[in-house]
């Protein structure tokens, strides 16, 4: 079989890891994506050709690199990028999802989204600055968003004349402040590298023979996906309750959702949240048949041995595991709206399949993401700030806390007059 | 039990299925737009999914140019009556009685007409509050920005500098009357998940996809069909080209690739090695900011 028939052979069989980028506009976050496109072949050629072009104009060396990753008019006008945007590539071994996230305007709000849904952050840092108060934030965004797998890079490498003493000496800093800052635990993986001269990237290149890790695709290769999912609990937010009434399935009633973590069984005694009513699996559906077991993060239909009231927003889970049921929470808040956030205004909340009115009830501190020092009772929240807030809800709802589960611990914050998404949490 | 784990194709399956049933379970009349396309094929085939056992909960719409190929419109007739979905065409009928062409109008005014102001226009007609449509952003770099729940104000314009942030797979569904969300389920396939799900699924496709001799014009680097006398430049002669086509639009404006594969697997092979991309074979995409200038104007 010869390689192509082999990827393709084996195509189905692959992986998704999805992760995020972040660096500042001069670390080089565009030119690195862009490398990782090309060496993989995650660009095609008329692509690279309309991006070469305008480098041809503008004269920088590697310029298309950056330029591939360019999507809106004025983003190439400003030579920055405003929003993330979402990349694709593909090896044999997986499929590749980037959230490119910009480095500068609205930092915090387009970071914290583009950490959301990673499996792993790769954190930039320029080999001649080392570490600036930005790697911090990095760091801290990245741990409070529970990505599992963190990438420290050193880029611009080939400007240090890759120097191993350069390369070490930021890595004892990067540990040091992050052991300081009680965020160690977890996986780092420290590598150097140079995006613009590709070394370390896809290939290992001649340059830095004393590194004897991982290249950053290997790493990529490598990191477990399951990690981001909870195994262990089964949380199954209804999202749709199916009653198709049709002459052949007149009686069914079919609980339509998502299983956001752990996995269930036809037999297995569940509960309703909030309501608290009990019942047994009788059916797992779907549009190739019933199953016996499935897992997360699966999407299908759940039928009960009895007659419950069930609805959109209730949430399944095993009777011998349950989540915590509150109308009060405390939470991290990431605020994303012009409009700071004010204790004592309402907003609502989305939480799994459910959307509940919520007041802000305290702000108890503000921590400041440069210096990861907190600040008490600040008066409001700006935008991209981060900070501790309580809430309480009209009606209770099913929830763990975010560090224990992704799927049932994180909400966003609507303005219920502008309908605007407007922030971000994190129960505790 | 043992930590399994999905292969990156059913993982993207469950996310697209998850993000229509928040489309049925958030919006009063939601619809799903349907071009006949692959991408299009591949999204209808997830609804099912999402829903079985029971029907689709909502209509497919197709915003007709009249001018795409007839085994377009043969398959889409024939195939949705095989699976029982409610089909709404719709056509700007004043636009083609006037007999807008891209080669009278202009590649951009032809669209502007037929595409987005015939869309709105059923939209409206419509009162539909949400409408899904088969965009990926892989295909062209102001999609890679837009998000999966995409806002749209009471014109149906997007407005890239101001998106609601899209967090976890917390979609924000609420609008005020008159506002809209254009739904992109699956905005995170690339084109080669697209084939590979097609062949893995047995996803019927209309056969225009399969290599075979067509009829056609080569004009610059592009094959133009030539099936259609009204398609023709002055002094272009046809000529019988083995070839097939990437992608589907109208058949004035869809170019054709050189190509013998004519088989499923044949077409996933030559996608794994493709060295340029798909959208080169639409004409609407060339010049600068086309898409995204498109989509502000409220394009799908």
């Amino acid at each position: 079989m010869n390689a192509i028939d082999k990827k393709l052979f084996d195509a189905a069989e692959t992986e998704l890891l999805r992760f995020t980028t972040a660096g500042s506009v001069d670390d080089g976050k565009s030119t690195l994506i862009g490398r990782l496109l090309v060496d993989t072949k995650g660009v095609f050629e008329d692509q690279l050709d309309a991006a070469k072009s305008v480098e041809d104009k503008k004269g920088a060396k590697g310029a298309h690199l950056a330029l591939l990753t360019d999507g809106l008019q004025a983003e190439r006008e400003q030579g920055i990028t405003i929003d993330v945007a979402y990349r694709y590539f593909a090896t044999p071994k997986r499929k590749f999802i980037i959230a490119d996230t910009p480095g500068h305007e609205q930092y915090t709000r387009n970071m914290v989204t583009g950490a959301s849904t990673a499996h792993l952050a790769i954190i930039l840092i320029d080999a001649r600055k080392g570490v600036l108060t930005q790697s911090r934030r990095h760091a801290y965004i990245s741990r409070l968003l529970g990505i599992p797998h963190i990438v420290v890079a050193i880029n611009k490498m080939d400007l240090v004349n890759y120097s191993q003493e350069v390369f070490d000496k930021i890595r004892q800093d990067f540990s040091d402040f992050h052991t300081k800052l009680g965020l160690a635990g977890g996986d780092i993986t420290f590598i150097p590298i140079s995006a613009l001269e590709g070394d370390m990237v896809v290939a290992r290149g001649d340059n830095m023979p004393w590194h004897e890790g991982p290249t950053l695709l290997e790493k990529l290769e490598s990191a477990p996906v399951t990690g981001k999912i909870n195994a262990e609990d089964f949380r199954f937010p209804v999202q749709y309750v199916s009653r198709p009434q049709t002459e052949e399935l007149h009686d069914f009633r079919g609980y339509m959702g998502r299983i956001e973590s752990g996995s269930v069984k036809v037999g297995d005694a569940i509960t309703v949240l909030p309501s608290g009513l009990t019942s047994r699996i009788k059916e797992i559906v779907t549009f190739e048949g019933n199953l016996q077991q499935a897992y997360a993060p699966m999407s299908v239909t759940l039928t009960l041995e009895d007659e419950r009231d069930i609805s959109r927003g209730d949430m399944l889970v095993h009777t011998d595991n349950q989540p915590r049921v509150e109308k009060e929470l405390s939470a991290m808040l990431c605020w994303m709206h012009e409009t700071p956030m004010q204790p004592g205004k309402k907003y609502l909340i989305k939480h799994a399949a459910t959307t509940v009115k919520a007041m802000v009830t305290a702000l108890d501190e503000r921590v400041d993401i440069n210096t990861l020092e907190r600040i008490p009772s600040p008066p409001e929240l700006k935008i991209n700030e981060i900070g501790k807030v309580n809430l309480k809800l009209l009606k209770p709802i099913a929830c763990d806390a975010y560090a224990q589960n992704r799927a049932t611990g994180g909400f966003i914050v609507i303005d219920d007059f502008t309908n605007m998404t407007v922030g971000a949490g994190m129960i505790q | 039990m043992t930590k399994a784990t999905l292969t990156h194709l059913q993982t993207l399956e469950a996310e697209s299925i998850h993000i229509m049933r928040e489309v049925v379970a958030e919006f009063r009349n939601p619809v799903m737009l349907y071009s006949i396309g692959k991408d299009s094929s591949v999204m209808l085939h997830l609804a099912r999914k999402a829903f079985a056992p029971g029907p689709l909960p909502f209509s497919l719409l197709h915003v007709d140019t009249g001018y795409k190929f007839k085994e377009m419109y043969e398959f889409r007739d024939w195939y949705t009556k095989e699976i029982g979905a409610k089909l709404i065409v719709h056509r700007n009928e004043e636009a083609i009685a006037q007999g807008a062409h891209p080669l009278k109008l202009g590649v951009a005014r032809c669209c502007g007409a037929l595409k987005t102001k015939a869309l709105l226009d059923a939209l409206e007609a419509g009162g539909y509050d949400a409408a899904m449509g088969g965009a990926r952003r892989d295909e062209e770099r102001s999609r890679a920005k837009e998000r999966i729940f995409s806002f749209r104000d009471e014109f149906g314009q997007w407005d890239p500098k101001n998106q609601r942030p899209e967090l976890w797979d917390l979609y924000n569904c609420r609008i005020h009357e008159g506002e809209s969300i254009r739904v992109f389920p699956i905005s995170n396939w690339t084109e080669m998940d697209i084939w590979q799900y097609i062949k893995l699924e047995n996803i019927p496709i209309v056969p225009l996809y399969y290599a075979k001799e067509r009829q056609m014009v080569k004009r610059g680097n592009m094959l133009i069909p030539a099936d259609d006398a009204g398609n023709l430049k002055e002094g272009e002669v046809p000529e019988s080209v083995m070839c097939r086509f990437r992608t589907l639009g109208c058949s004035p404006c869809t170019g054709a690739v050189y190509s013998s594969a004519n088989t499923i697997e044949e077409i996933v092979a030559e996608s794994a090695i493709a060295t340029r991309s798909e959208r080169e074979t639409r004409i609407i995409d060339h010049g600068s900011n086309s898409m995204e200038d498109k989509k502000k104007e409220g394009y799908f």
